[in-house]
């Protein structure tokens, strides 16, 4: 039996996004990063969106985003992707504007910049990938790393004294009127996936008709920078990540404005 | 002719930014520049010509507002003062390292530090030898004049996108602060969505369509051998400016033995101090750079052929002289090069330069 034959249409089940580009994946295998990649891809190409997305890749890990997805991309310095995505936004309002940053990007040197845009409700989406560590850089303490969490700039762990407490971003840009839906997801499992692609998908239509800030944080596993196996660091996060960073909608409003109802946790 | 118009500097920024057809400004306030986006915000040019203004919350946002929009092929610039450029270096690197055409207006004030709101020159060395890090070079435009304020920012967009990199209009608070007759420019277009897919669509950010592999706009490479490529091209690009693009004045130099070499208001002021000098029988010429980078270090070179000497008059404790005393020594021709500066946000006068050209020089 040739592959022909196995894949018959009726046969096909599920495929590899259009979108997806063929180049190798430089990211570790465990890593989240690759399944929020896909579910982006699958988005963008249900929507039918490719013409008009323009993707704003960060510092970090995922860097190098744009060589995976087949949209047009502008690689952000670090912390900067929403005023870059900012700037392509306010020049091109038919377009469809996503930032995907990791928490040190996001919520450490960039937190003036996404809490503004945010404020502004810039209409785009932004894509949070909060792994509880520095990725790139070699696992350094992260603004979300978890008290007491072993990284390599605190091998004692976390110390609330020195270092302070892990930052809930995504819960103050709940609080943000310009935003319209914030969300928490998770990728680790097949059903978690879906769910989470369901909130990627809701956020590219929030954009699409125009209701500001849409906000997707997914809370991934980093198991290179965890030092873990694939399989502890998603037991880990299961124990540890999601009892602190809770899986689900903060906010989910008609559309953004003082009036935006946010939920509470 | 033009219509004419009394304005002060800083405004006419702003004035040429939306009848050149520019497509956004992004800005933060600062003084002595802050009738830049002030007067952009009263005019509502987003009624008018589409124009997108808006305030960030830093000058770190606003360049990287400015590399976004830059990216996606619209004719994008911001303003600041000194030390809002400083916030901005990395942005402007990134920039000029992916290789995106935008303005950028510096309306100088004095340093280090907080230093003082009084105009100055003193970030010659940031706005020329780069600023940032890595190998870059900005256009440098020197404006002497309200006039110059005017016609310096389509010239800017012309060169920006030209050679696809950032270029700045190097100004100070005097400039920006003073009012003078102005002749503004005709009011041109801005680009259409299909006119810039035209132009820019084979790099820029205007949206991946099937006549098309999609575009990235980066400035990183991690493959060392084609990071060099890149730093060579960039190198050769900016040689090509060197070439094509030196603009300078030269005023009273024919007959001089002495020159002064100035830009912006030191330039206006020497100006003065010439008209001085052959009063008392001297002769005393200038040479005004117009682009800092490329400097007219030819011009430079052929004048130190003849002349007895050179003083540099600047806002700064001696900068643009390297790049004189640079070009002189090229030229194998021995020739004093002295430099006369007045910092901390004070403005030279004509008699003190005068003064000086004969104490440094002349006497010396
Ligand atoms: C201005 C600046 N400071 C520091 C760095 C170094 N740096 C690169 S990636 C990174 C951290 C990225 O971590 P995160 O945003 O959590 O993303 P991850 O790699 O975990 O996906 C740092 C500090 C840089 N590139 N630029």
């Amino acid at each position: 039996m040739d592959l022909a034959e196995i894949i018959k249409p009726e046969n096909l089940v599920y495929k590899k996004p259009n979108l997806l580009t063929n180049k190798t994946m430089h990211y570790c295998p465990g890593c989240s990063h690759g399944v929020a990649h896909k579910l982006l891809a699958e988005v963008i190409e249900e929507l039918d969106i490719q013409e008009k997305t323009i993707g704003v890749s960060p510092v970090g890990c995922s860097v190098f985003a744009y060589n995976y997805i087949s949209i047009d991309w502008q690689e952000a310095a670090h912390g900067r992707a929403p005023a870059v995505a900012t700037g392509i936004s306010r020049v091109n309002p038919d377009k469809v504007v996503f930032t995907y940053q990791g928490d040190g990007d996001l919520a450490s040197i960039g937190t003036a910049e996404i809490m503004h845009a945010c404020n502004r409700g810039e209409n785009m989406v932004v894509i949070f990938i909060n792994n509880a560590i520095y990725g790139m850089t070699g696992g350094q303490m992260a603004p979300t790393t978890l008290l007491g969490q072993v990284t390599a700039t605190t091998p004692c762990g976390r110390d609330l004294e020195r270092n302070g407490y892990p930052l809930k971003i995504t819960e103050l840009i709940g609080q943000l009127p310009g935003t319209s839906y914030v969300t928490r997801q998770s990728v680790h499992t097949p059903a978690a996936s879906r769910k989470c692609k369901k909130a990627i998908k809701k956020a590219f239509e929030n954009a699409l008709a125009k209701k500001g800030t849409s906000f997707v944080e997914i809370v991934s596993t980093c198991n290179s920078g965890w030092r873990m196996t694939p399989v502890d660091a998603n037991n880990w996060m299961e124990e540890n990540m999601f009892p602190f960073y809770p899986v689900g909608d903060i906010k989910d409003a008609e559309k953004a404005g003082p009036e935006a109802f946010t939920k509470k946790n | 002719m033009g219509e004419l118009r009394l304005m002060k500097g800083n405004e006419v920024i702003a004035e040429a930014a939306i009848r050149c057809g520019c497509d956004g400004y992004f800005g933060y306030p600062i003084t002595p520049q802050s009738e830049v986006m002030e007067t952009l915000m009263a005019r509502e040019p987003w009624d008018e010509t589409g124009m997108v203004v808006l305030q960030a919350e830093s000058e770190v946002a606003s360049i990287n507002m400015v590399y976004g929009a830059a990216g996606s092929g619209k004719k994008v610039m911001t303003s600041s003062s000194s030390p809002g450029i400083s916030l901005m270096a990395e942005g402007i690197s990134y920039i000029a390292g992916a290789e995106l055409p935008c303005v950028i207006v510096n309306v100088q004030r004095g340093g280090p530090g907080l230093g003082t709101i009084q105009p100055s020159q003193a970030d010659y060395f940031q706005s020329t030898k780069g600023g940032g890090h890595g190998d870059y070079k900005l256009i440098v435009l020197a404006p002497a004049s309200v006039q110059e304020m005017n016609d310096f920012v389509e010239l800017a967009f012309q060169l920006a996108f030209k050679y696809r990199n950032p270029a700045m209009i190097l100004s100070d608070g005097a400039i920006g602060q003073m009012m003078e007759k102005v002749e503004l420019s005709d009011f041109q277009p801005r680009l259409t969505a299909e006119e810039i897919k035209a132009r820019y669509g084979s790099w820029a950010t205007t949206g991946k369509t099937a006549d098309r592999d999609y575009n990235i706009v980066t400035s990183l490479e991690m493959d060392s051998a084609k990071m060099e490529h890149n730093n060579l091209r960039f190198q050769e690009k900016y040689r090509t400016m060197e070439e094509e693009e030196v603009r300078y004045e030269m005023i009273e130099c024919d007959d001089a033995d002495y020159v002064l070499v100035a830009f912006g208001s030191s330039a206006r002021i020497c100006q003065k101090s010439v008209d001085i000098a052959r009063a008392k029988g001297l002769k005393v010429g200038l040479l005004r750079p117009i682009t800092l980078f490329p400097f007219p270090k030819k011009s430079i070179a052929e004048l130190a052929k003849r002349v007895k000497g050179f003083l540099t008059v600047e806002m700064n404790a001696g900068q643009m002289i390297e790049d004189v005393q640079l070009a002189v020594g090229c030229s194998g021709n021995n020739v004093p090069v002295k430099h006369f500066g007045r910092m901390g946000g004070i403005i030279p006068t004509p008699g003190e330069v005068a003064e000086a050209l004969e104490q440094k020089l002349i006497g010396g």
